[in-house]
């Protein structure tokens, strides 16, 4: 049962990342766009995120409570040395939630208006930096148990090269998703056109994020390359996110927006895999080595066996009337572009 | 301030913000869909105004209420580890549960707020009534996974190890049910006061009356029957409490000393030097009876409880006493408001029924943080009743008065944020839901 809840856990990740993560990126995306573009790229925007904005974040919810109630000693230790990010993030997600909302409810349209529009995109953009800057702190092995001066402990447990480079990465990613996912949802060539060249130069400023993070990597002697290339799978997974980005480039000139988006997911599946592959199930990684494991650091065989039940009872409910949430508003906004 | 302090400030700001916020997200949907269910039935444009109106009160409250409910889950982690490294692997499976039904929860409300003129009107409808129940039911669920704080189950603790751990037997524990019950009719009866105040303020400002009439009409019937039923299950706590928590009750009553024929005290001082209530009202016998069912019973003292385990004896008992009073005052107006209903339907249209509901619009929120103010302070010092203190939950990390001061700031402004919202939706009623246009702004 154990690995039904890693399972769990691991795509439930995913899932934030690639529905979360296309989610932010429309903010991103917002900040920089040109003033005259603004508008267009806005309203596109909302109206295809609008009805499953609220669900895209409950995966974050899902993976927090798997990992309190499952991996209790991980999740306090991440609370505990990570607390500064996790902060960081936690004020993007509710400045971003609400503001999103707000400008969105609000019965009136004034300058109420200016307000919430820097709050949305400015926390679009610090809530995924974070997340990644967590994400990195994890495997960084900068996590000190043995710590006993506050910077140590609580500061330089993130604040370091390899955690911003992957925190600068996500939020790539996140543009990079939004972008590809628009293209879809335009209903007029320039507008689409106006798109795709947003995505090709997105692609290329990903690559560079990317390069930027094995950079950090080694000059905070982390390595990351041998985690990522030292392994078959890690190996294949990133050779099979390359070709499907070289096919990418090909596609996006063609109206194929499905084939987009699922190449778009496919890619950043890959690299979640080939990022989480090499050191499972270890997923923290401590100063002293004494790294914190999926699988010695699980809860005890009763609560681990009732959480497997409750995810997968969960998901019978979950899984269809998200996806018919998906396709019924999906297969209306084309109807209304045949008008 | 010192970081335990800070601590304990911050979950009790953030708890307190949320607890609003979810009540309304988890009531609202209800009165909403009852609306949509008259507009189907009766085609009057009213309805579906009244309807549309509310849908934009729900989807407000419930991103805030979802955002705050997210930083509570980091929360429980940033500000308590140590309580969350042993309690997380029993108490979870409430969590787990709510996960699924908020998630369902957000999903239904997709539908529904974009489904107007999408969806076939009946699934439209029924997905309304799907946010309510599972709103509904995540709300249940996080009270039992509270309620397992108070009596805690399902696992043995032996030389601080818990072991034999039975999740499904801890999110079943004693106290799950009485406060389930207790928070759930809490949450409609301040709700409904809240928006039947807000709508009987526009009634007697004589603005679009036809329209907050019959919002009036749904959120007080909603209102008074939870108001009605709310004694009864206050007295299921009540005698819950005693049995499980004495030094809980004997907080709450300010109860000092274990005696036979233990009166009820109502308001007064309590002086915890002298061990005495000062200018209280004492009702000889009911105590007892209330919490035993035999005016001679037995009700302990806060004399019976070591100091070390006693809670902070001024604060429970003013919060329980408010809680009681103001609930007390609601019964009266919803007393008055059936018998309107029956036998006086000439009171209906008089302006100081109308005057008293606005004058009750905070009074459940009052009532309810007062409440959760009991439940929460009268647990101390433990945080795991009887097994687990506090202070030895609190994080290492130095410095959360900080932490503190920000989200105070940012929670204060999300306040005044949503206040204002509300205050233009409602002002612009007219404008945005006129029943002569045919697709008002969704």
């Amino acid at each position: 049962m154990i690995y039904v809840v890693i399972i769990f856990l691991w795509t439930a990740i995913l899932l934030y990342i690639l529905l979360g993560g296309a989610d932010f990126g429309a903010g991103i995306i917002e900040l920089f766009t040109s003033e005259k573009n603004k508008e267009k790229t806005r309203k596109t925007m909302y109206k295809a995120i609008g009805p499953i904005w609220e669900a895209n974040h409950m995966w974050l919810i899902i993976a927090v409570v798997i990992l309190f109630v499952g991996f209790p000693k991980i999740y306090t230790t991440v609370s505990i040395y990570l607390h500064i990010p996790l902060v960081g993030m936690l004020l993007g997600i509710i400045a971003r939630g609400t503001a999103f909302v707000f400008r969105n409810y609000d019965a009136v349209e004034d300058d109420m208006q200016k307000v919430y529009t820097p709050i949305f995109v400015y926390s679009s953009l610090i809530t995924p930096f974070f997340l990644g800057i967590i994400a990195a702190s994890a495997v960084s092995g900068r996590i000190d148990p043995h710590a006993n001066d506050f910077l140590s402990a609580y500061v330089f447990s993130w604040l370091n090269w390899f955690s911003v480079a992957v925190g600068i990465f996500t939020v790539s990613i996140c543009a990079f998703l939004a972008t590809i996912f628009i293209i879809g949802q335009t209903t007029e060539e320039n507008d689409r056109n106006h798109f795709i060249r947003k995505a090709r130069r997105i692609i290329f400023i990903v690559m560079f994020c990317g390069a930027l993070v094995f950079l950090a990597a080694y000059f905070e002697q982390i390595p990351l390359i041998h985690w990522i290339f030292g392994d078959t799978p890690g190996l294949i997974a990133i050779i099979a996110a390359s070709i499907s980005l070289v096919v990418m480039f090909f596609v996006l000139g063609q109206n194929k927006p499905i084939m987009l988006r699922l190449l778009a997911g496919f890619q950043v599946t890959m690299i979640l895999f080939a990022a989480t592959y090499s050191h499972f199930p270890d997923i923290l990684l401590l100063k002293d080595g004494a790294n914190l494991s999926l699988l010695t650091h699980q809860g005890q065989a009763k609560t681990i066996e009732t959480l497997g039940y409750a995810l997968l009872i969960g998901s019978i409910f979950i899984l269809p009337a998200l996806v018919y949430l998906i396709y019924i508003f999906q297969k209306k906004t084309n109807v209304e572009t045949d008008h | 301030m010192d970081d335990f302090l800070a601590a304990r400030l911050q979950m009790a700001f953030s708890l307190g913000f949320h607890i609003v916020f979810a009540c309304i997200g988890m009531v609202m949907p209800f009165f909403m869909s009852l609306a949509h269910f008259y507009w189907l039935k009766t085609k009057k444009t009213v309805y579906r105004d009244v309807t549309k109106a509310w849908s934009a009160g729900v989807a407000i409250f419930f991103a805030t209420g979802a955002v705050s409910g997210t930083v509570l889950s980091f929360e429980l982690g940033l500000l308590w580890p140590k309580f969350m490294e042993h309690a997380g692997p029993i108490f979870g499976m409430p969590f787990s549960l709510e996960g699924t039904a908020f998630f369902i929860e957000a999903i239904a409300l997709g539908f529904y707020l974009y489904g107007w003129n999408r969806l076939h009107p009946w699934f439209h409808w029924a997905t309304g009534v799907v946010v309510g129940i599972s709103g509904l039911l995540s709300g249940i669920l996080v009270v039992a996974a509270n309620a397992w704080m108070n009596s805690p189950a399902g696992f043995d603790y032996i030389d601080g190890q818990y072991l034999n751990i039975d999740p499904v037997k801890a999110m079943f524990n004693d106290a799950w049910f009485s406060q389930a019950l207790h928070m759930t009719v809490a949450a409609f009866v301040s709700t409904g006061f809240a928006v039947a105040g807000v709508h009987a303020l526009m009634i007697l400002k004589g603005k679009n009356v036809a329209f907050h009439s019959m919002a009036f009409r749904i959120a007080a019937i909603f209102a008074t029957v939870f108001a009605c039923l709310q004694p009864l299950s206050g007295d299921i706590s009540a005698k819950d409490v005693a049995k499980r928590q004495p030094a809980k009750l004997a907080a709450m009553e300010a109860h000092f000393h274990t005696e036979r024929n233990a009166p009820l005290i109502i308001g007064g001082i309590p002086d915890t030097a002298r061990k005495t209530v000062d200018y209280a009202i004492r009702i000889p016998g009911l105590l007892s009876f209330m919490t035993t069912g035999d005016f001679n019973g037995e009700v302990k003292g806060l004399d019976s409880i070591p100091k070390e385990d006693q809670p902070p004896v001024a604060v429970t008992h003013y919060a329980f006493q408010i809680m009681v009073g103001l609930g007390m005052a609601m019964v009266g107006i919803a007393f008055l408001y059936f018998l309107a209903l029956w036998k006086k339907k000439s009171w209906l249209r008089s302006n100081w029924l109308l005057k008293l509901f606005v004058l009750a619009t905070p009074m459940g929120f009052i009532a309810l943080e007062a409440g959760w103010t009991v439940t929460e302070v009268g647990r101390q010092p433990w945080i795991i009743h009887g097994v687990m203190r506090t202070a030895d939950a609190v994080t290492p990390m130095p410095g959360i008065a900080y932490s503190f001061y920000l989200f105070t700031a940012v929670y204060i402004s999300l306040a005044v944020i949503v206040s204002l919202l509300l205050y233009r939706q409602i002002t612009m009623v007219g404008k945005l839901y006129n029943s002569s246009s045919e697709v008002p702004k969704s």
